[in-house]
């Protein structure tokens, strides 16, 4: 009894010592109260560097977490206990935290880069006049396809999937406005469909491509792909510039009947210790040079016009990640369909898994 | 005065109890019983005897009772063995020591060794027998999740072998029988209770398992587990979650009953 007592002593001393421990390098490294802030961001999704330069130029220290879903990120910030400064949820998202209540206001009197950003990309319907969030990121979902092992098939509509020599090498990402998105797409229904008959339509649809689908997988796509595990993926086009980057045999191409577009706005939770600083951090995003590395690095496309400018001709002019004017017509946002729909789109999702080659 | 001092003992690990054990089991019955809005119903409970879900439960359980067979199968062998040889403690820490590593390191680890290009697909090759579509498949998912619980289901049997007296196994053998019978009557039996807490606590994570579902099978093997994910991380239906989870509840206390050590009379 008494060794246990003391062993239990000793476990208490040192986890005390430990925390007093990481005060002191907290305070000694600079990050005391009002001298933080907490971003909280996409995996893989900022150049490290400008975190370093934003550190260096605001004399601020910049707390870094990840997050992997949408849900998951919003589940985080509805609980509490977390102080976010800024954190990069997609465009239904915002809807609905907004709709919640766990956002803040952005002054745009303290983000003069504002400027910088496309028309085209503010003032959506999901964020009327950009009262709370300010664009980050934008991009499609696409096929991403390897003519090497496809003997130089190309691919141009959505139905080009349903192909039968494309048996067993399909793989899609796991998510359920996703796949049955495309399955809407492919017979020209709009992504927010809330018919119920073409929905099921979709799906049946779907099912039928059962046989050419090889795995429904999450991030793990991206090694999938370029491994050449398999030789098609529907993906996000973040996610193809990834892996085209990492095998040069990879091709992209956002079908013609149409597709998803999403943005990734940078927003100012609630729970924001910081908030002086989360509009320095946002307005620092925005800069032409820092937007235009960050671009760079992270592959996606950027809504920064000024930026634009500054990456080179061959990226701009890649009419995969930066769609032609008619294409982009035929490009949908995600509509918040409301929590009844939603479930209904999962549980169509969910008997699609079920059904077995 | 003695009972009441003996009572204040109690009290932590009641509190213990409640909070971490009660409450959340009512919790989960709580939210079982509320729709999307927040409203009391019932409905999760007649969705959950719609074809798709009931599916679902019979899959989970025949991928559950594969698991667990094969585990068996083959930890039975190995743990009697285990307890022949020398360094037995040693073995044994060799065959638990990868449990120490988390699981789905150990699952992107066989992402690479059962890929087209991986480890497993070299050595079809060499044999002559050619490549083969291994990931994503049954086989992968069984092999892997065989692999991951496998350390689960020996140590009780290991240890229940371990207790047994062996004499009473040369007596079966001085008594004439053979050596079939002598496990079969004898070695057997009185090993019972290991099978039975191996295959418990085989069976009863493999019927909610989610992660492999995904990695290993490329979500061609839909379980519970995984609805009850989607039904908290995307969908946000917590209720229709709960109600599975209530289910899955259900099921592992009828197992635990099943398979429970009542006291029987003489085997």
């Amino acid at each position: 009894m008494r060794k246990l007592v003391n062993a239990f002593l000793a476990i208490f001393v040192i986890s005390f010592l430990l925390i007093l421990l990481v005060n002191y390098l907290n305070k000694s490294e600079g990050y005391s109260g009002g001298n933080t802030i907490t971003v909280y961001n996409w995996g893989d999704y900022i150049d490290p560097e400008l975190l370093d330069r934003f550190e260096e130029e605001t004399g601020m220290k910049v707390i870094y977490e990840t997050f992997d879903s949408n849900e998951a990120m919003m589940t985080k910030i509805q609980q509490g206990g977390t102080f976010y400064d800024v954190a990069v949820p997609s465009e239904y998202a915002i809807e609905k935290m907004k709709e919640e209540g766990q956002l803040l206001k952005v002054d745009h009197s303290k983000i003069p880069n504002l400027k910088n950003i496309d028309e085209r990309f503010l003032d959506l319907p999901f964020d009327p006049g950009n009262e709370y969030s300010v664009p980050y990121f934008w991009g499609t979902v696409g096929i991403v396809y390897n003519p090497k092992l496809l003997d130089g098939m190309e691919f141009h509509s959505w139905n080009d999937l349903w192909n039968e020599e494309l048996k067993n090498e399909i793989l899609l990402v796991d998510g359920a406005r996703e796949v049955i998105g495309f399955g809407l797409n492919s017979l020209h229904y709009s992504l927010n469909e809330t018919d119920n008959d073409k929905l099921q339509e979709a799906k049946e649809k779907l099912v039928a491509l059962q046989p050419n689908i090889k795995a429904i997988v999450g991030d793990e796509i991206k090694m999938l792909m370029v491994n050449e595990e398999a030789s098609v993926g529907v993906v996000w086009s973040g996610d193809a510039a990834d892996m085209m980057w990492e095998n040069e045999n990879l091709d992209y191409v956002v079908p013609e009947e149409g597709s998803n577009l999403w943005f990734d706005n940078m927003v100012i939770p609630k729970t924001a210790k910081n908030v002086e600083g989360a509009h320095k951090f946002i307005n620092f995003m925005l800069d032409a040079e820092v937007a235009a590395q960050n671009t760079d690095y992270v592959g996606y496309s950027t809504p920064n016009r000024e930026a634009m400018k500054l990456l080179p001709e061959e990226t701009i002019s890649d009419e995969r990640f930066y769609p032609s004017p008619e294409l982009t017509e035929r490009l949908e946002v995600y509509e918040n369909l409301g929590k009844k729909m939603l479930a209904y789109y999962n549980d169509l999702y969910l008997e699609f898994k079920m059904h077995r080659k | 005065m003695k009972v009441r001092g003996r009572n204040i003992f109690l009290i932590p690990y009641m509190l213990w109890i409640i909070i971490f054990v009660i409450s959340p089991i009512l919790l989960v019955v709580y939210y079982s019983f509320l729709d999307l809005d927040g409203n009391f119903t019932l409905s999760n409970y007649q969705t959950f005897f719609t074809p798709v879900y009931l599916k679902m439960t019979l899959n989970s359980f025949w991928y559950a009772f594969l698991i667990t067979a094969f585990s068996l199968l083959i930890a039975y062998p190995t743990a009697y063995l285990l307890t022949k040889t020398k360094y037995k403690q040693l073995w044994l820490l060799l065959i638990i020591l990868p449990s120490w590593i988390n699981l789905l390191l150990k699952a992107y680890a066989f992402l690479g060794i059962f890929g087209t290009y991986g480890f497993a697909n070299a050595m079809l090759e060499v044999f002559g027998i050619g490549k083969k579509q291994i990931l994503f498949t049954d086989f992968s998912f069984i092999f892997v999740s065989v692999y991951i619980f496998i350390p689960f289901m020996i140590l009780p049997i290991f240890n229940a072998i371990d207790k047994l007296n062996p004499s009473l196994i040369d007596a079966s053998r001085d008594l004439g029988s053979s050596a079939w019978m002598t496990f079969r009557r004898v070695v057997f039996p009185l090993t019972i209770d290991g099978v039975k807490s191996g295959c418990q606590v085989v069976f009863i994570p493999a019927l909610s398992l989610f992660m492999l579902t995904r990695l290993i099978a490329g979500n061609r093997v839909i379980t519970l587990g995984t609805a009850v994910e989607q039904h908290f991380l995307v969908t946000q239906n917590w209720g229709m979650g709960a109600t599975i989870a209530v289910f899955l509840i259900i099921i592992m206390v009828l197992i635990m009953f099943l398979t429970g050590n009542r006291k029987r009379g003489v085997l």
